[in-house]
């Protein structure tokens, strides 16, 4: 965007800065600099007290902590490395030996992290059977289709099995392909002892101490559990465990109606469960754009086996024993009174997530969590407690916060990663596609229609709101699968494209041609033109930017005048 | 496009037997569907209507609407009331239809070949509007959509029965309609009575002294007092989907006991209470149970079975029905609520296994044979070609089709010999050929396997002597046939003989049909079967 500050490493000989923004007031480099004498540089800044960076009148300044272990090693044992071998740290990782750092990643678990072991990559599995299940059990749907289909039934051992060897898969794969790329993978939790330098190792083992000229923090989440909740692992359970799917309850209550909640309750209610969504604002899938959320409430919702309670808090879960079911207690999420007690035969807690940073060692180096997230700049640069960044420390991924989805942090990392070597880069979070996979799937892109809203009102600018449904495309109609929504939010002055929202088939797959458009900032009045193969089901993407009213030079010129 | 091809396809299909109207009616769904084109309205009487609207979308295009106040829940019921899908092929039918009442009622819409019930988000006309011809009255929520729904008719909105934010099954009044301010009086009555009878305060269950969760004499409200738990009252505890099937069903959750985990209500307490046949997966289970509901204590017993069977064999593998499968298990439970005897007598086949020989070349199967020796005994006896639908009457059958077991790939069907006493031999066995390939490739339609009066299972070919066949549901008679074996037998004057005998055994619905008229059925038979000229004729 407009910081032009360049750590540029030594040994990538950096001799182009990319930061030419007309707006930067200060230039700032460190190109060409040998590591030893980069070493000398930190000692300058440090003795002299502070250097101060100003980036268009955000003060943000840069210290070089000089903490416990005092000097920063003048030579590195890395150029980079990762603490959390997730999605976020593979894919910094891979872009880092891309660009020539020797890279190490440290991993005190197993290689892949949540989302491959305990979360995207087997909840996948799951889904995909839950898909199957659905289709082969709907009759009518099957009919339509002139099919004949005996009793579907499933071995639920048998789709355990599946998400789990789709795991074990997912995480050879990512680990041979750090391995095949030369990327050190060192096992062990690791901390962080001081500028630059990094210790790891089992518990009960000598710790081994690394030096890296940049470090990045990717250890992730683990799931949030609220307090007055006991989890047993078995009756009442976080998704680690759903996702083993060791039983399958006759009835669930899934506390929270999120992306997590909401992929749950599809599963469960394909494999025969009924579900109670407990949720403590006022209306299901708060997250998602109310139109879209209104709709997938009538197709996810209503028609399944579900029932919910909204405006309550699950304030004591207590797991199924001694012969009696797992009981929930609500409160009113207003007037904190006791409203209802279930009874089921088990709980998911789908509450959300909660950073997994501590024993990171960030108070070596003076930074303070907030609510567990290591916080940072727009450029993933950690800010210490005194709200200084720390030299060649960034964070990402859910670890930070800003975007807690696996795809996030890869983006972040590899936004990092083109930093560290000389490259500025901002990513445009509200590019940033997310997606739901429900049957059918919901995804989306920036903004939601009230949020848009507000900003038009902020801003001073109009916004339309266009939409296409999957009835009128042929593809989808094929399949006999033609409920569904594309909802494109815009700026009828520019056709800047807001936000796009797609609930129907295989709408995480179609989300990307919007929020590729985003990302590059291509406008409606150009990506119209582009050609869409017949029948597809990304022609529902096609007709909605065709649909787009985007004023053009004259109207606008006689509005104005 | 669509709707012309659709249009198009009516009559074709028309012509074909009413055990299409199901897929029309499906195919006229979706129609609806894409279009967003609803309208409905229907005069008063249930019955006529019906007929009303499954004649019309046939008559003319424009009335496509008058289908979508059908719910797909309610076809299986329609179908077998329209026994004249000749007459609307008439031309003139309309005159037949015609409507005298004036009253209609509006009906919640099938907006959806999913939707199971509305709710109305408004009421766009109050009481006493006039109302024309295509003009939107209501605003109904499905579980798809909103969607305004017009008027078919004019008239006047002379009451409400369903209110804003009440929701009604897909096929239910919500409203009703006077065609002139005389009538209004008359509507509102209707209405009065409709809103009554819509919500039938479903009759407390017997109690339950057995379960386990509630000991102590029986209770007329069992909720307040359930001595044994300390925790004072015990609320009623009743699954998501449960609940979903007592709203629809106009349930009151509050009277169901529960025979589930926990005691809590389970959608099978639900589908009890409302006096529903219980959903696929608990067939076998819960016929027990309906076919003794004297026995409470049974409910609970009932329900406790699965979990009392044996566990499986170690290294045991369960394979799931298929479909085929799946309907011959149910028809086989089903059979057991008749009360049936079985009547076996020796047939002398040598005259029948001469002429078998001859024909044979001509392509003649000795099912063909049978099936027709049947069904020319059927026809002097049409008692046994009857069937006893409501355990009061006799149900005579105007056409003899023998249906005739077949084992295929694991499953059994029966395709059906349509008018088998009609048929001459050589038609018979090129239309057994056929039906056989279809069932193969499992093309048999609807009417060509479940439209048999009469069963004929044939395990002879395999040398099984003698055995004893299951009345199929719907049915008065089955007959088992046996291995046609040669035998030694005395004659009256003490001469011995060797002669080919078969032994045929049938199995009957002993409400209609008894001994007698079963021994002298297969008198005819065997006489018929003795003298074949007469097959070949």
């Amino acid at each position: 965007m407009h910081s032009t500050l360049s750590f540029s490493q030594a040994t990538t000989v950096p001799t182009t800065n990319y930061a030419f923004h007309s707006q930067s007031p200060i230039n700032l480099r460190f190109c060409g600099l040998r590591r030893e004498a980069f070493g000398i540089s930190i000692l300058t800044r440090s003795s002299s007290g502070r250097v101060r960076l100003s980036t268009r009148g955000r003060s943000k300044r840069t210290s070089a902590s000089t903490g416990n272990n005092g000097t920063p090693p003048k030579s590195f044992d890395y150029d980079l490395i990762i603490i959390g071998a997730g999605v976020g740290g593979h894919g910094a990782a891979l872009h880092a030996v891309e660009k020539g750092l020797k890279t190490a990643i440290i991993e005190g678990d197993v290689v892949g992290g949540t989302c491959v072991n305990r979360g995207c990559v087997p909840s996948k599995a799951l889904l995909a059977v839950s898909g199957r299940m659905r289709e082969l059990q709907s009759e009518h749907h099957m009919k339509a289709l002139g099919l004949q289909v005996s009793a579907a039934g499933y071995d639920r051992q048998g789709v355990a099995d599946h998400a789990n060897n789709l795991a074990s898969k997912i995480r050879s794969n990512l680990t041979n392909s750090m391995k095949a790329l030369g990327v050190d993978i060192l096992t062990g939790f690791g901390t962080i002892v001081g500028p630059q330098k990094v210790k790891y190792g089992k518990v009960g083992f000598t710790d081994n101490v690394v030096t890296a000229k940049d470090i990045i923090i990717a250890t992730g989440s683990v799931p949030f559990v609220p307090k007055g909740i006991e989890v047993d692992g078995k009756t009442v359970i976080t998704s680690d465990h759903a996702l083993k799917l060791e039983f399958v309850p006759d009835w669930i209550a899934i506390v929270g109606s999120g992306y997590i909640g909401l992929e749950f309750s599809d599963v469960y209610t394909a494999l025969g469960s009924e579900v109670t969504f407990i949720e403590a604002l006022d209306q299901l899938m708060p997250g998602f754009d109310p139109e879209i959320s209104k709709l997938a409430q009538r197709v996810l919702i209503n028609p399944r086996k579900i029932d919910y309670h909204t405006g309550v808090f699950a304030t004591k879960i207590t797991p199924a024993r001694d012969g009696k079911p797992v009981i929930v207690e609500l409160t009113d999420a207003k007037t904190k009174e006791h409203k209802d007690t279930l009874e089921v035969d088990a709980a998911l807690i789908a509450t959300g997530r909660a950073p997994f940073t501590y024993g990171l060692g960030l108070e070596n180096i003076n930074v303070v969590t907030q609510r567990g997230f290591v916080p940072v700049d727009e450029r993933m640069r950690v800010i210490d407690a005194n709200g200084n960044l720390v030299p060649h420390l960034y964070c990402i991924g859910d670890a930070n916060g800003k975007m807690m989805l696996a795809h996030a942090a890869s983006a972040q990392g590899i936004s990092v990663v083109e930093q560290v070597t000389g490259r500025d880069h901002v990513l445009n979070h509200l590019s940033v596609p997310a997606a739901c996979f429900t049957h059918p799937e919901i995804s989306m892109v920036g903004l939601t229609e009230p949020q848009a809203r507000e900003k038009a009102e902020k801003e001073g600018f109009e916004i339309s709101v266009a939409k296409t449904s999957f009835k009128a495309n042929t593809k989808a109609l094929a399949e006999n699968e033609g409920e569904g929504l594309a909802k494109l939010i815009y700026r009828p002055d520019n056709g800047e494209i807001l936000g796009v929202h797609i609930f129907g088939l295989h709408a995480a797959d179609l989300i990307h041609e919007a929020s590729n458009a985003v990302a590059l900032g291509t406008r409606i009045q150009d990506i119209r033109f582009a050609v869409h193969a017949h029948p597809t089901l990304s022609e529902v993407l096609d007709e909605l930017f065709k649909s787009a009213k985007v004023l053009d030079m004259k109207t606008l010129r006689k509005m104005k005048s | 496009m669509q709707t012309q091809l659709g249009n198009a396809a009516f009559p074709r299909l028309l012509r074909r037997s009413l055990s299409y109207i199901p897929s029309i009616l499906y195919s006229l769904h979706s129609l609806l569907n894409l279009f967003h084109f609803f309208r409905f309205l229907s005069n008063s009487s249930p019955q006529s209507q019906k007929h009303k609207e499954m004649a019309s979308p046939f008559l003319s295009n424009t009335t496509i609407s008058f289908s979508s106040s059908l719910s797909s829940s309610s076809l299986p019921r329609i179908a077998p009331s329209i026994p004249f899908s000749s007459i609307r092929s008439n031309s003139t039918p309309r005159r037949i239809l015609t409507v005298r009442s004036k009253i209609r009622e509006i009906f919640m819409p099938a907006l959806s070949s999913t939707m199971t019930e509305g709710k109305i988000v408004s009421w766009v006309k109050s009481e006493g509007d006039v109302l024309s011809k295509g003009e939107s009255v209501v605003v109904v929520e499905s579980d798809k959509a909103d969607m305004d729904v017009e008027t078919f008719y004019d008239g006047i909105l002379a009451a409400i029965v369903v209110g804003e934010g009440e929701t009604a099954p897909v096929g239910a009044a919500i409203g009703i309609l006077a065609e002139t301010e005389d009538e209004i009086a008359e509507a509102k009555a209707k209405a009065a009575s409709k809103s009554g009878a819509s919500t039938p305060s479903a009759p407390p269950p017997a109690p339950a002294p057995g379960a386990a969760s509630t000991p102590g004499p029986p209770k007329s409200t069992p909720a307040p007092a359930a001595p044994t738990v300390a925790e004072g009252p015990r609320k009623t505890v009743a699954t998501p989907f449960a609940k979903k099937l007592a709203k629809q069903h106009k349930v009151d959750i509050e009277s169901v006991v529960g025979t589930g985990p926990y005691g809590r209500i389970t959608p099978e307490d639900i589908e009890a209470a409302a006096g529903l046949s219980p959903s696929k997966k608990n067939v076998g289970l819960a016929v027990v149970v309906e076919t003794k509901p004297a026995a409470p204590a049974k409910a609970p017993a009932a329900s406790a079975a699965p979990s009392s069977l044996p566990p499986p064999v170690p290294g045991s593998t369960v394979v799931p029905f298929t479909t085929m499968q799946a309907a011959v298990s149910k028809n086989m439970v089903e059979s057991l609520s008749v009360p049936t005897f079985r009547v076996g007598y020796p047939v002398t086949t040598d005259a029948l296994d001469a002429l078998y020989e001859k024909v044979k070349p001509k392509g003649v199967t000795m099912t063909a044979l049978l099936a027709k020796a049947a069904a020319m005994a059927l026809a002097q006896h049409p008692l046994v070609n009857s069937s006893c639908k409501d355990g009061k009457s006799f149900t005579y059958n105007s056409n003899i089709n023998i249906a005739v077991a077949v084992a295929i790939n694991g499953g059994l069907i029966t395709p059906v010999l349509q008018d088998a006493d009609k048929l001459d031999l050589y038609l018979l066995s090129q239309k057994w050929k056929e039906l056989v390939e279809k069932a193969r490739a499992k093309q048999l339609q609807p009417q060509e396997y479940n439209s048999g009066t009469f069963t004929l299972s044939n395990l002879g070919m395999f040398g099984v002597d003698r055995f004893d066949a299951i009345l199929p549901p719907g049915q008065g008679a089955i007959m088992a046939v046996g291995a046609s074996k040669p035998t030694v037998v005395a004659d009256a004057d003490g001469f011995f003989s060797v002669k080919n005998k078969m032994l045929v055994n049938v199995t009957a619905d002993h409400r209609i049909i008894y001994g007698a008229d079963l021994a002298a059925f297969l008198q005819t038979f065997s006489k018929i079967v003795e003298n074949p000229e007469s097959l070949t004729l």
